[in-house]
């Protein structure tokens, strides 16, 4: 299937969702305009990808900033790799926070308590 | 020639209530994404130039998306047809040595009213860990509304600044009314 690469703006992340290079990335900073139009076809993309998914997925997120309306989208990319990972695929997720970012680093843990994938919390 | 001396000098007086008020920016007009984009990246950048904890600004820059955003996506819900309505609101952003302000307002009806009484004072009576708790709800069994937000913008308000918010609304001739939201970031002295 066809690689999603989307280059970051000062208000939409830098998305790469890749199944044969095996990288899933969404870095930058989240506030679009219309959250919904620009999540849409990411979430469509892992609906594809979980038909047949790699054997193991490494999901990282590298977050800047993200808005409310933004958080709720990264909630639903979270859900849809928590069900390729019920269906009996590897996921893990990478959360990445600036170190001196307490609420990136709660937002991050705040996920992993409710989404059933192993998480890794890594500071830079 | 009268007229125009009368603006030059109120010119001044603003600037010296501006100062004395420690208000920073003041916009009046329609908000919409390109003008959020442009005040959160300008207030963010002069609080860089002002050396401003790097947490405290996060909390400034968040905040003020929200309330912009909440602006552009609802000042339009009432009375479309009041010119007054679309998509038109004020914004300020003060500070003085302990804390941040930011402030918005703009005109709702009697519904949204009542709407926004019962969430504001509903967030404001939550303690941090029950306000984590409601945001980690709302992210897992909400969805995005119609215009484009999840409904977490206040909760999280309260949950970063550690601030209740300050609310008042303020009746309109036409039987509506202004909304003024006041939210508080301290800053780490």
């Amino acid at each position: 299937m066809d690689a999603i690469k989307i280059k970051g703006t000062e208000d939409t992340p830098t998305v790469i969702f890749d199944a044969s290079a095996n990288i899933f990335e969404l870095n930058g900073k989240s506030m679009p305009e219309n959250v919904a139009a620009f999540y849409s076809p990411i979430l469509a993309w892992i609906d594809e990808y979980g038909k047949k998914p790699n054997a193991e997925t490494v999901v990282s997120f590298k977050l800047e900033y993200f808005n409310t309306a933004s958080s709720k989208m990264i909630m639903d990319i979270m859900s849809k790799f928590e069900d390729i990972s019920n269906n009996g695929a590897k996921v893990k997720m990478k959360w990445h926070y600036l170190e001196v970012d307490e609420d990136m680093l709660e937002a991050g843990e705040g996920y992993s308590e409710i989404v059933d994938v192993p998480f890794e919390m890594i500071s830079y | 020639m009268e007229l125009q001396n009368t603006h030059l000098d109120s010119v001044y007086t603003l600037y010296q209530d501006m100062l004395k008020r420690g208000f920073s920016l003041i916009y009046e007009g329609e908000v919409n994404h390109q003008i959020t984009k442009t005040f959160t990246s300008m207030a963010d950048e002069n609080m860089g130039k002002a050396s401003e904890d790097d947490s405290v600004r996060k909390k400034v820059y968040h905040v003020m998306v929200e309330c912009l955003q909440n602006i552009c996506k609802h000042a339009d819900d009432a009375g479309q047809s009041d010119t007054a309505f679309s998509g038109n609101g004020i914004f300020i952003v003060g500070n003085d040595d302990v804390s941040y302000h930011i402030i918005s307002g703009n005109a709702v009806d009697a519904a949204q009213k009542e709407k926004l009484t019962q969430s504001l004072d509903f967030v404001n009576s939550l303690d941090k860990d029950k306000l984590k708790e409601l945001y980690f709800k709302k992210l897992k069994e909400g969805s995005i509304s119609e215009k484009g937000g999840a409904g977490l913008g206040f909760i999280d308000m309260v949950k970063k600044t550690g601030h209740k918010l300050e609310y008042h609304f303020d009746t309109l001739p036409d039987g509506n009314y202004f909304f003024i939201l006041k939210s508080t970031i301290s800053r780490n002295k």
